[in-house]
């Protein structure tokens, strides 16, 4: 008889820190911080996931390679379902995926600051170059290469880099 | 239609054609980093159109899905206001009008966080971090263009008057809005409106811009099944590709 779950949450866990984020795939869905539960069904295994950005072209193939990941550890029936709260914020990336942002170039997300609803003009953060680790840097344009990353240079290496948004 | 539908749709339809504008400066920004924000900012708002409409399909419980409500309706059948499906024009316009819809945007939004519809809430929720971004990003440009050079703030204030007819629309409220407001579903637009004016005028004022004078419309008879005619020329381009291959997938 097939067991009802045959593999464990923790083994779950574990296969899901091997699926890269397609966009950044220095990071993993875990290191992200997308991942909300994972919990045993009665015919297999359920994964809650919240999207970072509600236009994230990434999230389809992400959806569709945890499916892919448990079912290789060995979990029959996997779901997968989308839950919007509560809302993703980069506070919910690991220390893990902040290190290996940082090692992969892109300066990794300072904390979530709360700011009036308005708030006009450029936000000023403290955003250390990942190569140097100079404090010296300019914000370039508040948009990068996806929705999450803005641009920055540094004046004391002078790479141009990325940064990924508190948000 | 129950008037949840349609509300979620006017969510909807607002990004989805205001995204689509956007996406017509891919590749003509004036500079590669506003090419670049102007299509991360269309791909936010279809993201966005993609959660209202498939909530709204779920609600009507006919079977139809985000796409079907994107691609399978008429001109007649969007609920989206008549400011969002104006052509771009340029970048003066294009901004004037973005600025006018972020600051509605994230008032309206700001207030259905508070939704009784938990579901709308989470999607207000999700959508009103990424706007108050966008909000953030097109008064900016209103501050440059505004307090640039004669021919920027000449561009940008004949923008501003352009859109400002329009801007009525956003928040005349009617019978779908009023039956949603007393079950605490949706935001009460007069309050969205008070809110929207103090932006506007806060970011103009810095801009030295006058905040335009003419009436914000809309004409008495006007609906939101009404439109311009450049939402039908909008819709052929947007809808060609899956009603010339039904069902096709990739």
């Amino acid at each position: 008889m097939t067991p009802t779950v045959p593999i464990t949450i923790d083994q779950a866990w574990e296969a899901l820190r091997g699926v890269p984020d397609p966009e950044v795939p220095a990071l993993s869905v875990v290191d992200l911080g997308i991942i909300r539960t994972i919990e045993a069904t009665a015919g297999g295994i359920r994964v809650d996931v919240t999207p970072t950005y509600s236009g994230c072209p990434a999230l389809d193939v992400i959806e569709r390679e945890i499916g892919r990941a448990l079912q290789t550890a060995g979990a029959e029936q996997v779901e997968v379902r989308r839950v919007f709260t509560p809302a993703w914020s980069t506070d919910m990336m690991t220390d893990t995926g902040r290190r290996r942002l940082k090692a992969y170039g892109i300066a990794p997300p300072g904390p979530v600051v709360a700011e009036p609803l308005v708030s006009l003009g450029p936000t000023v953060r403290n955003v250390a170059c990942p190569f140097c680790d100079s404090p010296d840097t300019e914000l370039r344009s508040e948009f990068g290469a996806t929705a999450c990353k803005s641009l920055y240079s540094c004046h004391s290496c002078h790479q141009p880099f990325e940064h990924f948004k508190a948000f | 239609m129950t008037p949840l539908f349609t509300y979620l749709c006017r969510l909807g339809d607002d990004r989805l054609i205001l995204g689509h504008r956007l996406s017509e400066w891919a590749g003509h920004g004036p500079i590669l980093e506003e090419d670049i924000a102007l299509s991360n900012i269309a791909l936010d708002l279809l993201g966005q159109a993609n959660n209202f409409l498939h909530l709204a399909g779920q609600v009507e419980g006919q079977g139809r899905d985000e796409d079907a409500l994107a691609f399978w309706r008429t001109d007649v059948e969007f609920q989206n206001t008549r400011l969002v499906e104006l052509p771009i024009g340029d970048f003066g316009f294009t901004m004037a009008r973005q600025f006018l819809f972020d600051a509605y945007s994230v008032h309206l939004l700001d207030a259905l966080t508070r939704s009784s519809h938990a579901e709308l809430a989470a999607l207000a929720t999700r959508a009103l971090k990424e706007d108050r971004y966008h909000l953030r990003h097109s008064a900016e440009w209103l501050v440059r263009l505004g307090d640039g050079t004669e021919e920027s703030h000449g561009r940008i204030a004949r923008g501003l008057e352009e859109c400002w007819r329009f801007t009525g629309e956003l928040f005349a409220a009617d019978a779908v809005d009023e039956e949603l407001l007393n079950g605490g579903v949706a935001a009460d637009l007069a309050v969205v409106q008070d809110r929207w004016l103090e932006t506007v005028q806060e970011v103009l004022g810095r801009a030295t811009l006058e905040v335009p004078a003419g009436d914000q419309g809309p004409p008495p008879n006007v609906r939101r099944s009404n439109h311009t005619e450049h939402l039908g020329h909008l819709l052929s381009v947007m809808q060609i590709t899956a009603r010339s291959h039904p069902g096709a997938s990739w």
